[in-house]
């Protein structure tokens, strides 16, 4: 039974009636709710609970909303906040997004979120729905969003459903990140078979404010009113919360199609404009946007961290459809709409700002201080719940782990009889189709669909290791004599789920490295993460295993790094059948620069200058890409993780760009050193002649994946003044080569050369060929 | 004489985005950045206008269809008319196109998809309050970024335009859009109106554009304004 079908059948149900009637058979399983879970929401209400209550406490209480099988695991990212941390630390977790102090009274939000399921449905408004809502926490805590990036996954690149899934899910991120004026500037891209029924849609958003503006969700002062503006209500995304992302609806298929809500990203650019004057003119007490479960979301969650009652109108809630009953209202996902607390002084001047931009607002409640959320509908009383009880004290489930009886034996099978080239020819051809592959190959043909420049800030953009943007306003340049700040921010996303499937708790400390890695490689001090974590069904004790692992992991090692997890997102239940996707943690690593100008890139521009290698290698190819492209192969163990040396290789590379002494550096993660020099290469215009250390395995030494290290192209009059650096810090540095403008082509003496034309064929043919 | 006397002025429209980037290229060239609202009629003295890149109105009936009824943009067909300097870019060439200050029209990518990449441009005509600062035939990079970029008129509205020297800019290498003769930008007759699709303000600082070839639209204008000529 639908939710609307329960509601034809009950018309209105009251209070009144819900008292009288208290024995009436509910449909709340097929609300998802648990009998436990049922039975506790009558020992709560000290009755049965009406239809618009059980809608509410269904989308509340869902796992998507509730956190209730991952809260005891995330519970690590608070207990272990680093010592250093602290003091940055604005906001934590728990509100829409963390708040972190960058210094100059400024301070930055950032959070990364999934849409999964509705991007697999509908991949267009799926994945633009996705940026629409992570764009909109980011608005809620005061900020001005500033840029975006995205972190997707899906099926063999060559499969028919990935020519389905993948142009809608690139058109949806960029139409509506385009549309609101956000660059984009970074993210990932990679393909697995298990992602096919069920690809990854995770968006970042990042939004810089002043560090006396922070907004809060809470309702706060009796006699303050509530506001619901932007969007008017529609059907779209009715249970999409609860139904969408908390069981598997292949079963279901097509028949939930309307449950994807639909984007307007043109409401929201003025949404966003109209939000900033309001907040500027500090006219709003607290403030919450409508995201999944929208009115009974905001509604709870407001009053719940504020005086601890509303009272709702719910005939005032303005519909882009009349016909819909109270339940509807309630759990609808429709975009583009945000909840205010106003205090009645300031609603005029509220309400006129409204005005100016178009927006619809709509006064449908106010704030008491009864400890109760009560809802009317056409005169009679709906709701009447404890707030708390939706919004904070849903059920919390210790669920069961167990190790995967196949890990031993995953992990055993170590790979290490694959045949590996021997000689010169057999590793160019290597190089070749491993940089042909679609993980490895050029992306353009996805990034050029996002504006990179709106908002003039951008001073990195992909493919760079991390993107950045100048952090500055007109009040800066009012207070500066005109002049632009200095201060940027790096942001990377990193995931490595096959690492992750051959060990959680390594794996997602590897995606924390990368990403941290990436982060410094440009030059920035990494300060925060966020966090967004892909998994299979929790009622799998195998894939809790993973996702217990892999907390552990980020929280241990963001504790060893001392970087703080400010926020992110879980999602559960990305399986397709029985088969959970492998396990994929996106790590996002935000960074701080204090001169923008000082950023180091990427590209291979310097005739000349000396190329080192910084970091060990070591035959590393557990979970490689040379193992999954030329022999289909997962088995083994990780690289080996060393977070003390990933802080002294950051260290070294914050430094050296602060100091000017490398001109260009690039971080080695999939496909090894081969592909680093590669990427390096084709986005500058030189080529580059390498030697291979005389004890290092060529094989080894050019596709090992080994953590922990770096390329970095030095200027000849500053290599004494690095290698000391180095030598000073014992972070081995190894030259391995030179650029050079006049050979374009890598050349690896002694093995092979490859023309950058051939290697640029390759590269950038392959993703254009799959999608048009 | 102190160019930062002149008033430049950048109008906002619901759903405009490079509003912020346009004011910044005014800054950058010297003259006064001056945000005009699309719904006021008065240009606060302004003495050149900018109509910016973005989505205006959502783009939902047709790019810049709506925007061209503003109050602001009366004033700014008026002021057109009796000669102000107008520069309207990507979505801002597509209100002006609406508003027949310039002819032809603007539609959807022929391979139906968003295009952003640094693109180069053959600078066509140097005689406009827009381009009077490059040299004629010279080769610039700016970002291009569009969705309903491909510049289309009626063969004698193309051959007219060539005839008459009003194409200003062309793209070089691939055409990214399908525009008809590779066409990026044009003239109105009297070389006022400046129609671009490309973006020459995210190109006018080294830290953030692929060049910094963009700022000699926004220095041209003033050339133009301070009487000095090209």
């Amino acid at each position: 039974m639908t939710p609307s079908s329960a509601a034809q059948r009950s018309l209105v149900d009251t209070v009144k009636a819900a008292k009288k009637d208290s024995d009436a058979q509910q449909p709340y399983r097929e609300l998802g709710l648990a009998d436990n879970e049922y039975a506790r929401i009558r020992e709560i209400l000290g009755r049965r609970p009406t239809s618009s209550e059980l809608a509410m406490y269904s989308v509340m209480w869902s796992e998507h909303c509730s956190y209730k099988s991952s809260k005891v695991h995330l519970k690590q990212f608070g207990d272990k906040v680093p010592v250093e941390a602290k003091d940055i630390l604005l906001v934590g977790m728990g509100e829409n997004a963390g708040v972190v102090d960058i210094g100059d009274g400024w301070a930055v939000t950032f959070k990364i979120e999934s849409h999964n399921h509705p991007s697999y449905v509908e991949p267009h408004q799926g994945a633009a729905t996705g940026v629409g809502g992570i764009v909109r926490d980011i608005l809620t805590m005061g900020a001005r969003p500033v840029a975006v990036l995205d972190s997707l996954r899906f099926g063999p690149a060559n499969a028919p459903d990935t020519a389905r899934v993948l142009p809608g899910v690139v058109s949806g991120v960029g139409s509506y990140g385009n549309c609101l004026g956000l660059p984009n500037i970074g993210g990932e891209v990679a393909f697995d078979s298990t992602y096919l029924g069920n690809p990854l849609v995770n968006a970042l958003c990042v939004g810089v404010l002043r560090t006396d503006e922070i907004k809060l969700a809470k309702a706060d002062g009796p006699g303050s009113k509530v506001v619901l503006f932007g969007a008017r209500t529609g059907g779209d995304g009715i249970g999409g919360a609860s139904v969408l992302a908390s069981a598997s609806f292949e079963a279901q298929g097509k028949t939930k199609r309307p449950a994807v809500q639909v984007g307007d990203p043109f409401a929201e650019k003025v949404l966003i404009e109209c939000c900033l004057e309001i907040f500027a003119a500090d006219l709003v007490t607290g403030i919450q946007d409508l995201g999944a479960a929208g009115l009974s979301c905001a509604t709870t969650e407001l009053a719940a961290a504020g005086t601890g009652g509303m009272a709702v109108d719910l005939d005032l809630a303005p519909l882009r459809d009349e016909t819909l009953v109270p339940e509807e209202i309630l759990m609808s996902e429709s975009q583009e709409r945000m909840m205010a607390v106003v205090t009645p002084k300031n609603l005029s001047a509220f309400m006129a700002i409204c005005e100016k931009w178009d927006v619809t607002a709509t006064v449908i409640g106010e704030v008491n201080d009864s400890g109760r959320l009560t809802m009317r509908w056409h005169g009679e009383k709906i709701v009447d719940v404890p707030p708390r009880t939706l919004a904070h004290e849903g059920p919390v489930y210790q669920r069961p782990i167990r190790r995967p009886y196949d890990q031993d034996a995953l992990n055993g099978d170590h790979g290490n009889g694959l045949p590996r080239p021997k000689t010169g020819e057999k590793l160019r051809s290597t190089a070749l189709k491993l940089i042909a592959s679609p993980n490895l190959a050029d992306k353009s043909w996805i990034t050029d669909q996002y504006d990179r420049y709106v908002l003039g800030n951008t001073v990195l953009a992909q493919p760079e290791d991390a993107g950045m943007v100048r952090v500055t306003d007109e009040r800066w340049r009012v207070e500066h004599d005109g002049e632009d700040s200095k201060l940027g921010l790096a942001l990377a996303t990193d995931g490595n789920s096959r690492y992750t499937r051959l060990d959680p708790y390594a794996g997602a400390q590897l995606a924390l490295a990368e990403a941290y890695r990436n982060v410094a490689t440009t030059g920035a001090r990494p300060l925060a993460v966020t966090n967004c974590l892909n998994f299979g069904s929790p009622e799998d004790p195998a894939v809790m295993w993973q996702f217990s692992e892999a907390v552990r992991g980020i929280a241990d090692g963001c504790q060893q790094l001392g970087i703080p997890v400010t926020g992110g997102n879980v999602s559960f239940y990305n399986q397709t059948g029985t088969s959970p996707i492998l396990p994929t943690p996106v790590l996002g690593v935000l960074g701080l620069i204090d001169d923008v100008s000082r950023r180091t890139p990427m590209a291979f521009d310097q005739d000349g200058h000396q190329l080192y290698l910084l970091g060990d290698t070591r035959d590393e190819f557990g979970g490689s890409e040379w193992a999954y492209v030329m022999h289909g192969f997962l088995g083994g163990k990780p690289p080996a993780v060393d977070l003390d040396r990933e802080k002294l290789l950051a260290d070294v590379l914050i430094n050296a760009s602060r100091d000017g002494l490398i001109d260009a550096a690039h971080d080695l993660s999939d496909g090894g050193l081969f592909v680093a020099l590669a990427e390096s290469c084709l986005r500058g215009t030189t080529g580059v002649r390498v030697i291979v250390p005389d004890d290092v395995d060529p094989f080894v030494f050019l596709f090992s994946e080994s953590a922990g290290r770096a390329i970095v192209a030095v200027p000849r009059t500053e290599e004494v003044r690095f290698t000391d650096m180095c030598t000073a810090r014992r972070l081995p540095a190894t030259r391995i080569g030179v650029l050079d403008v006049l050979e374009s082509a890598i050349e690896v003496q002694g093995q092979f050369r490859l023309p950058l034309a051939e290697l640029r064929t390759a590269w950038a043919s392959t993703l254009p060929d799959l999608f048009g | 004489m102190a160019l930062s006397k002149y008033r430049v002025g950048v109008v906002t429209f619901p759903g405009s985005l490079d509003d912020r980037d346009a004011l910044r290229a005014v800054r950058l060239a010297g003259a006064e950045p001056v945000p005009l609202w699309h719904g006021e009629k008065w240009l606060s003295d302004v003495v050149a206008v900018i109509l910016p890149g973005g989505f205006s109105y959502g783009d939902y009936l047709r790019a810049g269809a709506i925007a061209r009824f503003s109050p602001a943009m009366q004033s700014v067909i008026d002021g057109a008319r009796n000669g102000m300097p107008v520069l309207g870019i990507c979505n801002g060439f597509q209100v002006l196109c609406e508003a027949h200050l310039l002819p032809g029209a603007l539609i959807r990518n022929d391979h139906r998809k968003f295009v952003c990449r640094d693109q180069r441009l053959r600078i066509e005509n140097t005689e406009t309050a827009w381009t009077n600062q490059y040299e004629a035939g010279q080769e610039i990079v700016v970002p291009l970024k569009n969705g309903e970029g491909g510049y289309v008129a009626d063969p004698a509205t193309l051959d007219a335009l060539e005839a008459d020297g009003r194409v200003v800019a062309r793209y070089l290498g691939d055409n990214p859009n399908g525009s008809y003769r590779a066409i990026a930008g044009i003239t109105n007759e009297a070389g006022n109106v400046v129609g671009l699709m490309p973006h020459p303000e995210h190109a006018v600082e080294e830290l953030t554009g692929p060049s910094t070839d963009g700022l000699a639209f926004f220095t041209s204008v003033l050339q133009k304004l301070v009487g000095i000529p090209a």
